[in-house]
């Protein structure tokens, strides 16, 4: 096995990085939607800040869930999309005959998920500081673990959509968009866990996203920040992306044995 | 004088595909220097042996090895020093020609990449195109420069899938006198897949023909013509596509050498 090479995880992410930096439509559609999200959500916040005992207990926890939210699916997004862009452009057999590795690809897919993560959330973080007086940066430290187990999760999440487009090909690129969805009731992002029914509270406890949302809300009611959230939401995550990158080896392994890699498509 | 390192040793290849055999145990060298071509019709298994030997599609039965090193246990080993280009794969269109040699530059470990593309450039006329969208390209101009990025890590193997499909003759044919010019300055082993009998005629030591995933002829372009009595290498494809032996009067078997 050839040794691991950040040269080719950065190769990856400079072709990305070419496309992004002179597609300006897609950088204002990535910062778009997470902002008119934070508009939206903020002035509903605001409405009930003064009709509604929980929200005026703490002003920004719908907010905070709006945007925090954004983290996870853009990072779930940043990591399909840019898989995707290879087989649209059918590069996909020339990265894979070159000397790069499933594990350099899957290093250099979280970088840009990150990177698109940002671009997507921090204009609309930004935004709502003269907007509705409240900054989302005065969770302090606890927002950068919350940030980055989103990103986890949602390339975690990404590495499983891919793994699915590399088994189905581009009919199962709608997964991309719907995946982190149907999870969306279950992660608790705008009302506390036990609001949900028992049965959907043990599915939601398994989720990494459920305990960065109480734990946002903890900081944000009580200005606790909760450790075994933190620590359960990290395991998580972790045994997450173990299946994940197992799910990507696999559909990799057969996408060889099939000859997907030259004709996965359509 | 000493022989010319083997490069390609394929022995008894196979890939099955549920009941269909793309390929049906296949074996052929590729010496230092040389060209082979698999000559075949659509379906013949060219590609799909092509595809094996760079590792993208995984046998169903028999070996290969490439400088020496088993393909399926240590692939990595040996990726950076080949490459190949097929038109059945594109490089993005949204970058340009430059950015996309920029990133299989470094994805092959090049150190000066700046100096390469240049050198690149010169040698395959590419200066006028480095900053142009490729996807703005003309076919003739994304093979250049396809080729371009198939030859940045100077391959001691070159994978060619059909390397002058789509392109006018004038453009095909200079493509050929590059091939021709960069195998004898760098003494590399190509293996191409065409079914353009003039180009295996012109670039080939030896052609192996297949059908149906077998190799049921080789030898030298000469050779085939005269073994088989015919005037070009088309009339010998023709005669094996439709298993006529009329002109088999030197003694060819037809069947799988």
């Amino acid at each position: 096995m050839t040794s691991f090479s950040f040269n080719r995880v950065g190769a990856i992410c400079q072709r990305h990085f070419y496309v992004l930096r002179r597609s300006w439509p897609r950088l204002v559609e990535m910062a778009y939607w997470p902002t008119m999200q934070m508009v939206i959500w903020g002035f509903l916040s605001q409405f009930l800040a003064s009709n509604s005992s929980y929200i005026a207990g703490a002003f920004g926890v719908l907010i905070s869930g709006v945007m925090l939210w954004d983290v996870l699916f853009r990072g779930q997004l940043g990591f399909s999309l840019s898989f995707i862009e290879e087989l649209w452009s059918r590069n996909l057999a020339n990265l894979y005959c070159s000397p790069l590795t499933p594990l350099e690809h899957i290093v250099a897919l979280v970088a840009m998920s990150f990177v698109r993560a940002v671009i997507g959330v921090v204009p609309a973080m930004l935004l709502a500081i003269p907007f509705y007086d409240f900054s989302i940066f005065t969770l302090g430290v606890p927002l950068l673990a919350f940030f980055f187990n989103l990103l986890f999760m949602g390339c975690a999440l990404g590495l499983m959509v891919t793994a699915m487009i590399l088994r189905y090909g581009l009919a199962a690129e709608n997964m991309a968009w719907f995946l982190v969805f149907f999870l969306a009731p279950f992660s608790c992002a705008y009302y506390p866990m036990t609001s949900l029914p028992g049965w959907a509270q043990v599915f939601a406890l398994a989720l990494p996203s459920t305990h960065v949302f109480e734990g946002m809300r903890a900081v944000l009611f009580h200005g606790t920040f909760l450790w075994h959230h933190f620590f359960l939401a990290t395991g998580l995550n972790a045994f997450l992306c173990l299946i994940g990158i197992g799910a990507y080896l696999v559909s990799f392994a057969r996408a060889r044995r099939m000859g997907l890699l030259l004709q996965v498509g359509e | 004088m000493n022989a010319a390192p083997t490069i390609v040793r394929v022995e008894q290849l196979e890939k099955h595909f549920g009941t269909v055999k793309a390929v049906d145990g296949v074996s052929f060298t590729v010496e230092a220097g040389r060209t082979v071509a698999l000559l075949g019709g659509n379906g013949a298994g060219k590609t799909t042996t092509i595809s094996m030997l760079l590792g993208l599609l995984v046998p169903s039965a028999g070996r290969i090895s490439l400088f020496d090193h088993d393909i399926a246990r240590h692939r990595y080993k040996v990726l950076g020093r080949m490459n190949f280009s097929s038109p059945y794969v594109d490089l993005p269109h949204r970058l340009s020609a430059r950015e996309n040699l920029i990133i299989f530059a470094k994805l092959y470990g090049i150190k000066d990449v700046a100096g390469r593309i240049k050198e690149m450039a010169k040698v395959l006329d590419l200066d006028g195109l480095l900053d142009r969208r490729t996807g703005s390209l003309s076919a003739g101009q994304k093979t250049r420069v396809a080729l371009a990025k198939a030859l940045l890590n100077r391959p001691e193997l070159l994978l060619l899938d059909e390397p002058t499909a789509s392109l006018d003759p004038d453009t095909a044919d200079w493509v050929r006198r590059y091939l021709q010019n960069y195998q004898r300055d760098q003494g590399a082993a190509i293996l191409l897949a065409s079914h353009n009998m003039g180009e295996v005629e012109r670039l080939a030591d030896e052609v192996l023909i297949l059908r149906k995933g077998r190799i049921v002829d080789k030898g030298t372009p000469d050779d085939l013509i005269y073994r088989f009595g015919r005037q070009t290498l088309e009339e010998v494809f023709l005669d094996i596509a439709r298993d006529r032996r009329v002109g088999d009067a030197a003694g060819s078997t037809g069947t799988v050498p």
